[in-house]
């Protein structure tokens, strides 16, 4: 998407997370119920994403957690690795994108409300976390594939009826 | 937790079950579109969700998708996944007409042609995996998208994904005739819920 850049791009899988400083950029694709969150301090031009598929991971039935898995502790562990990078808390901001129901079903089954779920879940996470949240994209119905760039603090999101589209 | 120890005698059940159904599915695909329909042996395969987005041309490759839940007994997702280029030709052979194009929102008879074709394959797999093994299975109205594979195929990973950083997928891919060693597959995708795997397993008598 940033096509002219010198930086590399850094992808982030499903349930992944991972941070970049300027003039890398940082993206992942296919994003459908699973929302991207991204982090950044436009003063140190250092942003992290992580890739969330669960709201909550008191969800988990297993021993061991990824913790990129979920909205509270991903966010949480994203939060940690950009102080780590020498991000300060209190210029913290984010931008989220997905959460989308991709498909429509008459089913009360809370799985296929997850999209939606899980966009509840990272606001009240970065309430909690007193972390602005600057722009969104959220909802609908269709995939999206998100690219940030430290150096500008845009958020580029990619549908496949839509087109590109910068918050 | 998570999912349950498979060994080489496991893996060769499921590979029947894709087997069972995936060729049940095939024959009515073949009947419906009068055309012959070649299937390749099923791959099951343990692999992470990042691997899975990588399945079918990667998480941003636009497909054709349908997906179901199944509830019952045994419990799981199951998608059809079509590349456009191939759902294109399918639909424009059933309905007959060559204008037609997912790529351009689709009209609706083609729309609701997909929605058919899925109801009809999905129907015969999973019936037919049903009457093997013995065991209810109610699957969901298939819901159609065309969009990213990796934004249809996560619906799948939820529900695992509470359990485990794994799925276990049974694979089986079809394609036309003459097509077969081209990018046009289409592919069967059957992701029981962890739990389901012992169901499975004790249906044919093997712990």
């Amino acid at each position: 998407m940033f096509a002219s850049k010198e930086g590399k791009v850094v992808k982030v899988g499903i349930a992944q997370m991972d941070v970049v400083k300027s003039p890398d950029t940082i993206r992942t694709s296919g994003l459908g119920s699973c929302v991207g969150v991204v982090l950044y301090d436009e003063t140190k031009k250092v942003a992290g994403l992580v890739h969330i598929m669960l709201p909550d991971s008191s969800l988990s039935r297993s021993e061991t957690i990824n913790c990129a898995k979920f909205a509270d502790t991903g966010i949480q562990g994203l939060l940690e690795m950009l102080l780590v990078e020498g991000a300060q808390k209190y210029r913290l901001k984010a931008k989220i994108a997905g959460g989308a129901q991709m498909f429509q079903f008459a089913s009360d089954k809370n799985m296929m409300r997850i999209g939606p779920r899980n966009v509840e879940a990272v606001k009240k996470v970065l309430k909690e976390l007193g972390i602005p949240l600057i722009a969104e994209d959220t909802g609908g119905n269709s995939g999206r594939t998100i690219e940030f760039d430290p150096d500008t603090s845009k958020l580029m999101i990619r549908t496949v009826n839509k087109g590109v589209s910068e918050i | 937790m998570g999912h349950p120890k498979i060994n080489s005698m496991h893996l060769d059940i499921l590979k029947e079950i894709g087997n069972i159904g995936a060729a049940h599915a095939a024959t009515a695909l073949s009947d419906l579109l009068k055309k012959k329909i070649e299937m390749r042996v099923p791959k099951v395969e343990m692999i992470t969700f990042n691997e899975m987005m990588d399945l079918a041309g990667g998480p941003e490759k636009v497909v054709v998708g349908i997906f179901l839940r199944i509830e019952g007994d045994l419990e799981g997702s199951m998608f059809f996944i079509l590349p456009i280029e191939q759902a294109n030709r399918f639909i424009q052979h059933l309905i007959q007409d060559d204008q037609f194009d997912f790529r351009s929102n689709g009209s609706f008879i083609g729309m609701s042609a997909m929605q058919e074709m899925g109801n009809i394959l999905s129907g015969s797999y999973l019936s037919a995996l049903s009457d093997f093994l013995q065991l209810k299975m109610y699957p969901t109205v298939p819901g159609l998208s065309i969009d990213m594979f990796g934004a249809i195929i996560s619906i799948g990973l939820i529900e695992i994904s509470q359990v485990s950083d794994y799925v276990i997928v049974i694979n089986t891919s079809i394609s036309e005739e003459g097509l077969e060693n081209t990018e046009m597959k289409g592919h069967f995708l059957l992701l029981p819920d962890p739990e389901s795997f012992n169901v499975i397993f004790k249906a044919l008598g093997v712990e």
